[in-house]
C-alpha cells in the first residue's frame, strides 16, 4: 500500500504576488518522514521569481535542503530567479553545495583501451608467474636451511599444523572416504551383476581407491579445508601487518608461517590418503556384504590379490605432491593477498581452486607417468 | 519520545561479557544537543559501555533510555526503529570493503529512506562535501588512507541524519590537523542539526576542545570516578586520577620508583 501523500500545508505556506511565489517554510522535515515535492506548489503557474523563508521550521535534516535542491534545479531550468537570502545559512549552504556538486561532476576515471588492458593482462601474468617461482624458490632454500640447522625450525608450530591438518581432519575424511567406496561398489555391482563377476566389485574398488580415489578425495577436501584456512589466516595476518612485523625484525615469513604448514601438510597427507584408503575399500566391503551377499573375507581375499605394494605406494607418492600443492597454494594466496576482509576472500577462493587445479594437473601428469613406467 | 527527556538516560546499568563485570553501577544523562565524551584510560570500559549504548551487547541489568523511550528492554522491532536515529562512527571506520565509498554512504538511505536515486545520490555527495570527500565517491576502501577512511565512516554515520551520533575514538591514528577537522566536524552536526554526540575519547585537546560535559570511568572501580564539564573537573575536582587524567599528569603511584614491570603491569 503507498504511503498517503504529504499535506503541503503542514510543510508550507504559499503566496502569489505578482509574479513572485512567496514559500514559507515550516513544521517538520525529516528523510524518514513523508515531504512534498517541489511541483506541487507550482499549481497556480509558474512564478517568475521565488523566495524562500523558515521562519517556523520546528526540526529539519537533509530532507529539507533536498526539497530546495528541487526547487533550485526547476528554477534554473525555467530561467526563474530564486531568493533564499532569508534561509538559515546552513539550510541554504547544503542546498547551494549539493546544486554546485552537480553541476561540476567528477569525471569517471578513463577506461584504458583494449590494448593497454590486454598489455596489463599479460604484465600481470608474467608478475605473478614469477611470484609464483620466487616463493617456490624460497620455500626450498628454507628448506636447506632447516636441513642444515634443523634446531632452529619450529617443531612446535609444525606439530600444531599436523594435529590441524590430521587428526583434526579424520571425521570429514572418514565421512567422505566410506561413502565414496559405497557409490563406486553400487555402480559397479550393477554392472557386473549381469556378467556374474560379482566378486569383481573387489578388485575395482580396491584399485580405484588404493590408486586414485584415496589420494584424491583426501586432498580435495584438504584443498578446501586446510588449504583455505591457510590463505585465510595468513591473508588476515598480512591485513593485520602481521607479516609486516616479522619482516622488520628480520625473519622470513616464509620459514616462520609457510615451511611448518607445508611440511606439516606434506606429512599428514599420506597418512590421510592410506586412511582414506582403508575407509574406501570398507564402504565397498559392505555394499558387497549387503546387495551382492559377498562374504567381508571373501572380498578382503579379493583385494589382497589385486591390489599389491606398488598401488599404494603410487598414491602415497601421489599424496604427498598433493600435499605440498595445497599448502604451496594456500600460503602463496594468503601472502598475495590484499589488505582487506574482501582481499582474504578472494585470496581463500582463489587457494582453492589453485589447488583443486594443480591436483587434476598433477594427477594427469602421474598417470602419464606410471604408465610409462608401468607402475 | 518524550521531548523533555534527556536525549540518553543511563540507569544503574552494569554492562560485562558473560560472568565477568566489566562496569558497575553506571548512571547518566546526556542532554539533547550535548557533546559528551566517555573517557578513561585504557581498558577501563569506554568501548564496553558504546557497545551497550548502540545495543551490540546486552547489558547484565540496568535501564538505557533514548529520548524516555526504553531501550535495553524494547522488543526487537522497536530497537531496530531506534538504531536507525542513531549514527556510529567505529574506531576502524568499519566500512563495507567489498563496497565503494558512495555505495557505503548510500546503503543506510536505500534500506530505510524510501528516497529516489537521484535524491539519494544528491545525498551523497552532500554527505562527502561536507567531509571533505568529494570526488573519491567511486574508491573503495583499500583505496584511501586512514584519515579518509574516519571520513567516510562518518560521512555514512551521518547519512540518515541521525539524532544522536556516536563516535568510538574518532581522532586515534590521525594526524593532528585531520583529527582536528573531524572536531570542527562534530561541532558543525550540533551547531547545524542540535544533534546529540556521544565521543568515546581519550584526546586531551578533543575534550576540551568540543566537550559539553564527560563521564570519566575508571578500571578498578569498574564505573565512573567523576562526571561534569571538563574544564571545571580538571579545575575543582578533589579526585588524584581525574586531576592527573585531564592536566596531563602521571597517574598517582606511578612515579619513578614504580617503573618496574611489575608496575606498568599492574599485576
Amino acid at each position: 500500500m503507498a504511503a498517503p501523500a504529504p499535506d503541503l500545508r503542514d510543510f508550507v505556506g504559499c503566496e502569489t504576488e505578482g509574479g513572485t511565489l512567496r514559500v514559507a517554510l515550516r513544521g517538520r522535515w525529516r528523510l524518514l518522514e513523508a515531504r512534498p515535492a517541489f511541483v506541487d506548489l507550482l499549481t497556480a503557474g509558474a512564478p517568475q521569481r521565488i523566495v524562500f523563508s523558515a521562519e517556523s521550521v520546528e526540526a529539519w535534516d537533509a530532507s529539507l535542503p533536498l526539497f530546495l535542491v528541487e526547487g533550485l534545479r526547476w528554477a534554473r531550468e525555467q530561467g526563474v530567479a530564486v531568493d533564499l537570502a532569508a534561509l538559515p545559512a546552513a539550510m541554504r549552504g547544503m542546498a547551494e553545495q549539493v546544486v554546485e556538486i552537480g553541476l561540476h561532476p567528477v569525471p569517471p576515471p578513463e577506461r584504458p583501451g583494449l590494448t593497454t588492458r590486454v598489455g596489463e593482462a599479460t604484465l600481470d601474468a608474467m608478475t605473478k608467474s614469477w611470484d609464483v617461482v620466487t616463493f617456490i624458490g624460497d620455500c626450498v632454500l628454507a628448506l636447506a636451511r632447516v636441513a642444515r640447522r634443523p634446531r632452529q625450525f619450529r617443531w612446535a608450530d609444525c606439530a600444531a599444523e599436523m594435529q590441524n591438518c590430521g587428526a583434526m581432519a579424520l571425521p570429514i575424511v572418514s565421512l567422505i572416504s566410506l561413502l565414496v567406496g559405497l557409490i563406486m561398489a553400487y555402480q559397479a555391482a550393477v554392472q557386473l551383476r549381469q556378467f556374474g563377476a560379482d566378486i569383481y566389485v573387489a578388485d575395482l574398488v580396491g584399485l580405484a581407491v588404493v590408486r586414485e580415489m584415496g589420494p584424491m578425495m583426501a586432498a580435495v577436501i584438504m584443498a578446501g579445508r586446510t588449504g583455505a584456512a591457510f590463505a585465510a589466516t595468513l591473508g588476515n595476518m598480512k591485513a593485520g601487518e602481521e607479516i609486516d612485523a616479522l619482516q622488520t625484525l628480520g625473519l622470513r615469513p616464509v620459514d616462520f608461517l609457510v615451511l611448518p604448514r607445508l611440511l606439516a601438510l606434506g606429512m599428514m597427507m599420506p597418512l590421510l590418503a592410506l586412511y582414506a584408503n582403508l575407509l574406501g575399500i570398507l564402504g565397498g566391503m559392505a555394499v558387497a556384504w549387503r546387495v551382492l551377499e559377498i562374504p567381508p573375507a571373501a572380498y578382503w581375499v579379493e583385494t589382497q590379490s589385486i591390489v599389491d605394494l606398488s598401488d599404494v605406494a603410487s598414491g602415497l607418492i601421489k599424496s604427498v605432491v598433493f600435499g605440498l600443492l595445497i599448502g604451496l597454494s594456500g600460503c602463496l594466496r594468503g601472502l598475495q593477498a590484499d589488505r582487506s576482509a574482501a582481499g582474504v576472500g578472494k585470496a581463500t577462493t582463489s587457494a582453492v581452486v589453485t589447488a583443486i587445479l594443480l591436483i587434476i594437473v598433477a594427477d594427469a601428469i602421474f598417470a602419464v607417468v606410471f604408465n610409462l613406467l608401468g607402475i | 519520545m518524550d521531548p523533555v527527556a534527556p536525549a540518553i538516560s543511563v540507569e544503574h546499568l552494569v554492562c560485562g561479557y558473560d560472568e565477568r563485570i566489566i562496569l558497575r553501577d553506571v548512571s547518566f544523562n546526556v542532554g539533547a544537543g550535548e557533546i559528551f565524551f566517555v573517557v578513561g584510560g585504557s581498558g577501563c570500559g569506554k568501548s564496553t559501555l558504546l557497545r551497550h549504548l548502540i545495543g551490540l551487547n546486552r547489558p547484565l541489568s540496568g535501564t538505557i533510555r533514548f529520548s524516555g523511550q526504553p531501550f535495553t528492554e524494547a522488543d526487537p522491532e522497536v530497537r531496530r526503529r531506534m538504531l536507525r536515529s542513531f549514527g556510529v562512527l567505529y574506531q576502524s571506520a568499519a566500512l563495507w570493503s567489498s563496497l565503494t565509498v558512495r555505495e557505503n554512504v548510500a546503503l543506510p538511505l536505500q534500506e530505510h529512506s524510501g528516497l529516489g536515486p537521484r535524491e539519494i545520490n544528491d545525498l551523497v555527495a552532500l554527505k562527502l562535501a561536507q567531509v571533505g570527500l568529494t570526488g573519491f565517491a567511486d574508491f573503495y576502501p583499500a583505496e584511501l588512507s586512514g584519515g579518509m577512511k574516519k571520513r567516510a565512516g562518518i560521512a555514512r554515520a551521518l547519512a540518515m541524519d541521525p539524532s544522536i551520533v556516536f563516535f568510538d575514538e574518532p581522532g586515534a591514528g590521525l594526524d593532528p590537523v585531520t583529527a582536528r577537522e573531524i572536531d570542527a566536524l562534530i561541532l558543525r552536526i550540533r551547531e547545524d542539526f542540535g544533534t546529540t554526540c556521544v565521543v568515546v575519547s581519550h584526546e586531551l585537546d578533543s575534550i576540551f576542545r568540543l566537550g559539553d560535559r564527560l563521564i570519566m570511568l575508571d578500571r578498578a572501580e569498574s564505573g565512573i570516578i567523576a562526571q561534569g564539564a571538563p574544564e571545571q573537573l580538571r579545575e575543582t575536582s578533589q579526585d588524584p586520577r581525574v586531576t592527573a587524567f585531564l592536566r596531563r599528569e602521571p597517574p598517582p603511584g606511578r612515579g619513578k620508583s614504580s617503573a618496574s614491570p611489575r608496575g606498568v603491569l599492574g599485576r
